[in-house]
């Protein structure tokens, strides 16, 4: 059993403030990824429980252990980092050998779990090699099966698969998930890519200079972003956004249309709808096309909508033209509501 | 008119293979400044004492060794010998035992300072030594370091601390710091993961700038000479003794000097320049 509790975890280097008070728990064998642009803290976050950066305020527990005073040695991980960290001066077997060695396990053992794991990564062939005969890809296999053999509670990975092309980088998605979730561990995975977020995370958090916005699974964090910011970071193209103005009866004018919507004390809110839940057809926001990408399942259509611009996923057979005034019907039940101030969902 | 529209561009490339030659001839030029000495050193100390005071010059070793065995077997040598090996161990081992650990803090950790802590191991080397031998010499003689193997090999390690220092440095730098994380969390302190993976990836680099500070006591001639009476290094030695020698010994003496400083600066030359950030591997 290895729960994460991060409580009120802030690091500040000098004058300048990488994480504010974050919390977070991740349930035992959960897989947890960190998403955000860069500089956004997740880095830091995984640092500092890795026991690599020391927090300037907060507690981090593992599996039911204070661990933010112990040295990374003592804190039951494993870490695989985006630039693989193999180690030059060994071969692969003696590469992932080297934990165990440091746990001074009998060379049978040791033997035993490099086999194993190598098979598991499919590098048994490697095994005699050096780091500097091996592709990316082999070398990353070497440091997943690094952390791997050390049957660790706790799995860090930060950025594992930004230094792979996009091919590979595809494939060891779903090899690398396949392979934690038999692990059983639990895993902490810090990505900036959100389609890698999506396709592998059980919950995502979303990190937004140096906060937490929203922790959820993928779904709901695609579909209900708990603030602006997660709309507009999540989903190709993102979220559009629309200005809306207060109507009668509580309900919101939205670039000709009026929608009911959220009770605010605002006068002005912002209107969200993701460009895959709008329809064409003779209802709707008053939308002239800008530019067509046909991109073959369907087309992506950029629209000029109250003078800021709005992307719409078309069906592909749709006959538009650049020019063309057409109306685009949200689907009203995925339409959200941002408040402009707080940039919170409404 | 082709003629006039060549013209420019004859010249341009004219210009170039100038360009090239002087380059070229610069080059044999250097070359020869430092080489022709050292080979004529080296002509001279392999030709019988008849063939060195002899004219015309000969330009080709006779291989005689006489002049060599002569200038070994020459009274105090040997102890010269001795004493110069034993001042340029102890500098090895003090400028890598404080310059090493000293490029691995410049390298892995920012502290207040240092900018300036690097920029003051460089200056100084900005202190002409012979303004500081004499009240070295007064302070040494007062401490009793003076004429000690030791005392001569503390002034030679300030000399080659500061190479110490900027090699091990980019030396340290050049191994990423995430090998030595991964090590910290696959079980190591601090001194482990430096001892089972840091050490192993530096030791040829700490090995070569080892070397580099033995060659700097080697050739260092001035302080030996005024801290020194009874325990001469080679260096003082020949430049007390060889001034009223015969020419052949001199000839001998320079070469027993010169090659062996020529020989491990040649084994060392890929890492003095990593000292100036050129190439690192």
């Amino acid at each position: 059993m290895a729960e994460i509790a991060i409580k009120g975890v802030a690091k500040r280097f000098g004058g300048f403030t990488a994480l504010h008070q974050v919390d977070l728990s991740i349930a035992d064998q959960e897989f947890m990824v960190l998403l955000g642009a860069s500089g956004c803290g997740k880095t830091t976050l995984l640092r500092i429980v890795a026991g690599l950066e020391t927090p300037s305020h907060g507690e981090v527990w593992i599996g039911g252990r204070r661990v933010d005073n112990l040295p990374p040695r003592e804190r039951g991980i494993a870490m695989v980092f985006q630039n693989y960290a193999v180690f030059p001066h060994l071969t692969v077997f003696e590469n992932i050998a080297f934990g165990l060695r440091m746990k001074k396990l009998p060379q049978q053992e040791v033997e035993q779990r490099v086999n194993r794991t190598a098979e598991l990564m499919h590098i048994e062939q490697l095994l005699k090699r050096y780091s500097g005969q091996l592709s990316g890809g082999q070398r990353q296999r070497v440091a997943v099966a690094r952390a791997l053999a050390m049957e660790p509670d706790v799995i860090l990975m930060d950025e594992p698969l930004s230094n792979l092309d996009a091919l590979l980088r595809l494939e060891m998605r779903a090899e690398l998930k396949g392979v934690l979730a038999a692990s059983k561990t639990t895993t902490i995975y810090v990505t900036h890519d959100q389609v890698e977020a999506m396709s592998l995370a059980d919950r995502i958090a979303v990190m937004h200079q140096g906060r937490i916005v929203q922790a959820a699974s993928p779904v709901e964090v695609y579909r209900n972003p708990a603030a602006r910011f997660v709309g507009s970071f999540i989903g190709n193209p993102p979220m559009n956004f629309i200005p809306a103005t207060k109507a009668a009866n509580g309900s919101w004018s939205v670039a000709g249309l009026t929608l009911p919507g959220p009770k605010s004390d605002r006068q002005k809110i912002e209107f969200a709808i993701r460009p895959e839940d709008v329809d064409a057809g003779s209802e709707g926001l008053q939308a002239t096309v800008r530019v067509i990408e046909p991109l073959g399942p369907h087309t992506l259509v950029t629209c000029d909508v109250e003078g800021g611009l709005f992307r719409a996923i078309l069906e592909s057979n749709a006959s538009v033209q650049v020019g063309d005034h057409l109306r685009l019907a949200p689907k009203p039940d995925r339409i959200r509501w941002f408040d402009p101030e707080t940039t919170n969902a409404l | 008119m082709s003629a006039v529209a060549e013209a420019p561009i004859a010249t341009a490339a004219d210009a170039r293979r100038a360009g090239g030659w002087l380059l070229v001839a610069t080059a044999i030029l250097l070359s020869v400044w430092v080489l022709l000495p050292i080979y004529l050193l080296i002509v001279n100390a392999l030709s019988s004492p008849e063939q060195v005071t002899a004219f015309p010059k000969r330009f080709f070793p006779s291989f005689d060794v006489g002049s060599l065995s002569f200038f070994i077997n020459f009274a105090g040598v040997a102890r010269a010998l001795w004493n110069s090996v034993l001042v340029a161990t102890l500098t090895m081992i003090l400028s890598i035992g404080f310059g090493a650990p000293a490029g691995y803090a410049l390298s892995r950790f920012d502290f207040p300072g240092k900018g300036t802590f690097r920029f003051m191991v460089l200056m100084t080397r900005a202190f002409p030594l012979p303004l500081l031998a004499l009240p070295l010499a007064v302070m040494f003689i007062r401490t009793g370091l003076d004429d000690t193997a030791i005392g001569l090999a503390l002034v030679h390690t300030t000399l080659a601390l500061p190479f110490a220092v900027l090699i091990t440095f980019s030396l340290f730098s050049g191994i990423p710091v995430e090998l030595e994380e991964a090590a910290w969390t696959l079980g190591c302190t601090r001194l482990q993961a430096f001892r089972k993976v840091i050490l192993p990836l530096a030791l040829p680099g700490i090995a070569a700038s080892a070397v580099f500070a033995f060659t700097i006591s080697w050739n260092e001639v001035f302080a030996a000479a005024v801290l020194t009476i009874e325990n001469r290094t080679l260096t003082a030695f020949l430049l007390q003794s060889l001034g009223e020698s015969p020419l052949y010994l001199k000839f001998a003496g320079g070469a027993a000097l010169v090659v062996p400083a020529l020989i491990f600066i040649f084994a060392v030359r890929k890492y003095l320049f990593a000292m100036w950030g050129i190439a690192n591997r």
